[in-house]
């Protein structure tokens, strides 16, 4: 980049040499399986999912309440030995209007992907879900939503336990 | 702190391109020769390697540093790989600082190389496994999502707009026609360009985000006495530092990036820095998506919380405004092959700071320039400070 230097290295391709067969390449599909363990703290998580209530870890010592709960205090070290039911109302702290997927193909209907903060847990403590059962237009951030549950029969200890996240009347708790 | 001062003394780097025909390792051979050359040094006054790139999964090839490191001269010699997602690019040189500040090394090569476009269909998919397994990736979230959760926090709590931050996107795009190696720079991209172009993820949009990219940076470290003695014009590194956040990124504050902060504190303290806002002369903020380079520069503490719109709207943070950011066209404009591209940011204040950035010089000869990246699951700052004086 001196400005002795005007030539630098790297050679772009394009599509069209590729389908051209200018260029050679290897294509592979790699196949990676995994079963995760869920551990103490989110075992007991995805438990009361299926139970169908929400809950957090409380840390005594910094009087912080945490969603999903975790065995270990991030702030002070120490173990966070308390399990809280929570309740499963929230408020939006943010969300998108997501038209692509992964792999960045164009969806119609967009999804809309939000942090909830949860009732009952420390101030911004929320968690990733979707919200459902609302106008793209009508949401904002600040909306008081619901969680939205599986059936109970159908509820199989997952986050997917809850469908979706919907809007509800009525301030913080 | 019985440290010895450390120099950059030559930078090199290869065009950012969409898709490069070269390999990883051959990308990393052009930048690490240029490099070398622009010093006119070899391999053999080499006594360490530090390499930085990012996630295996992009290659897929594990132990990726190990398939690079040919290219990056690294057989025969002591050689390390950090990886710090996308703050890796300004985290090697901190590698690099205290491999010669520590005493144990005099002449250190800092590679990044990053080559995204191996991942098919698109190396968005490279970063689904940053989310939870459990907890998050059952609800089948896309990188661009946590992106758009954390803009909007930010333009909500402070009452931004999206015309606000599509400014950075123009002023860093704008910036890039001027480098040589730059993928996507426009002299004449407008504000309406970038809210008219796609939504991808409300409130992000196509020209919101830097594109995927094939780049590789190379820079050599020096410690005093050889960087006096092979150039008359020694770039110093002045201050590092580097801060992890929480992963449980829903529970923290969306809006203030306080681990950037932290970063750029340690930084400013080992440079003797009291008043950043005076004694950075560029700055050089990770620009991903056009609304970091704000947050980041709030976090830095080089703007008011919410206020570094207002910086970027009265031109302050132009080429030729008080505190020039992004002088290269950064992430949006030059391209964003990760780790070389926060690389590329310290060799742009080397360049700027030696006076050597042709049609990107900064005007009023700058003394001191900030670099900083950001990255894992939102929660790492890595921040480098140079000057000319050691």
């Amino acid at each position: 980049m001196t400005e002795k230097i005007t030539q630098f290295p790297g050679t772009p391709l394009r599509e069209a040499d590729f389908e051209g067969g200018k260029i050679l390449f290897r294509h592979d599909r790699m196949k990676a399986e995994y079963a995760w363990d869920t551990g103490i703290a989110i075992g007991r998580y995805l438990a009361a999912l299926k139970e169908g209530y929400l809950l957090g870890g409380y840390c005594a010592t910094c009087r912080k309440t945490v969603i999903p709960p975790r065995t270990v205090c991030e702030w002070c070290f120490r173990p966070m030995e308390a399990f809280v039911p929570l309740e499963d109302t929230g408020t939006v702290n943010t969300y998108s209007l997501c038209y692509v997927t992964w792999d960045v193909k164009r969806i119609k209907e967009p999804e809309i992907p939000a942090v909830i903060e949860i009732d009952g847990a420390s101030p911004l403590h929320g968690i990733l879900h979707k919200l459902g059962e609302v106008e793209q237009e009508a949401v904002h951030v600040g909306m008081r939503v619901q969680a939205v549950w599986k059936p109970a029969e159908e509820r199989e200890g997952a986050i997917t336990d809850i469908l979706y996240f919907k809007p509800i009347e009525g301030g913080a708790k | 702190m019985g440290m010895r001062k450390v120099a950059v003394v030559g930078a090199g780097m290869t065009k950012f391109v969409r898709r490069a025909q070269e390999t990883g390792k051959e990308l990393a051979w052009q930048a690490s020769r240029m490099a070398l050359g622009s010093c006119e040094l070899t391999l053999d006054d080499i006594e360490a390697i530090c390499l930085g790139t990012a996630p295996d999964s992009f290659d897929g090839v594990h132990m990726k540093a190990e398939y690079l490191s040919d290219g990056a001269g690294g057989w025969g010699k002591p050689f390390m790989r950090s990886y710090v997602g996308g703050g890796t690019g300004v985290f090697a040189p901190i590698q690099g600082w205290y491999h010669v500040a520590s005493g144990l090394f005099d002449v250190v090569l800092v590679v990044c190389e990053e080559k995204m476009s191996s991942y098919h269909p698109h190396a968005q998919g490279a970063f689904l496994t940053i989310f939870d397994h459990t907890t998050e990736r059952a609800l089948k979230p896309n990188l661009l999502w946590i992106f758009a959760l954390e803009m909007n926090r930010y333009m909500q709590t402070y009452g931004i707009s999206k015309e606000d931050i599509a400014r950075v996107a123009v002023k860093n795009k704008r910036n890039a026609a001027d480098h040589p190696c730059a993928l996507l720079g426009d002299p004449d991209i407008t504000i309406q360009d970038v809210l008219n172009s796609e939504v991808l993820a409300w409130p992000v949009n196509r020209l919101d985000v830097s594109p995927v990219s094939d780049g590789a940076v190379a820079l050599v470290l020096a410690a005093e006495h050889v960087a006096k003695r092979v150039t008359d014009k020694p770039v110093w590194i002045q201050g590092v530092g580097w801060s992890l956040d929480t992963a449980y990124w829903a529970n923290r504050d969306l809006a203030y990036p306080r681990y950037v902060e932290y970063a750029a504190r340690m930084a400013y303290e080992m440079a003797g820095i009291k008043e950043p806002r005076k004694e950075i002369h560029i700055v050089e903020p990770y620009d991903p998506f056009d609304y970091k380079e704000l947050h980041h520069l709030e976090g830095l503490l080089l703007a008011d919380r919410g206020q570094a719109p207002r910086l970027t709207a009265d031109g302050v943070t132009a080429r030729d405004g008080d505190m020039p950011v992004c002088p290269s066209g950064g992430l949006l404009g030059v391209g964003n092959p990760i780790a070389a591209a926060g690389l590329m940011k310290v060799a742009e204040l080397f360049w700027q700071l030696r006076g050597e950035a042709s049609a990107r010089q900064v005007p009023g000869q700058p003394k001191r320039g900030l670099a900083q990246a950001w990255g894992d699951l939102m929660q790492v700052g890595t921040v480098v400070i140079l000057g000319i004086n050691p």
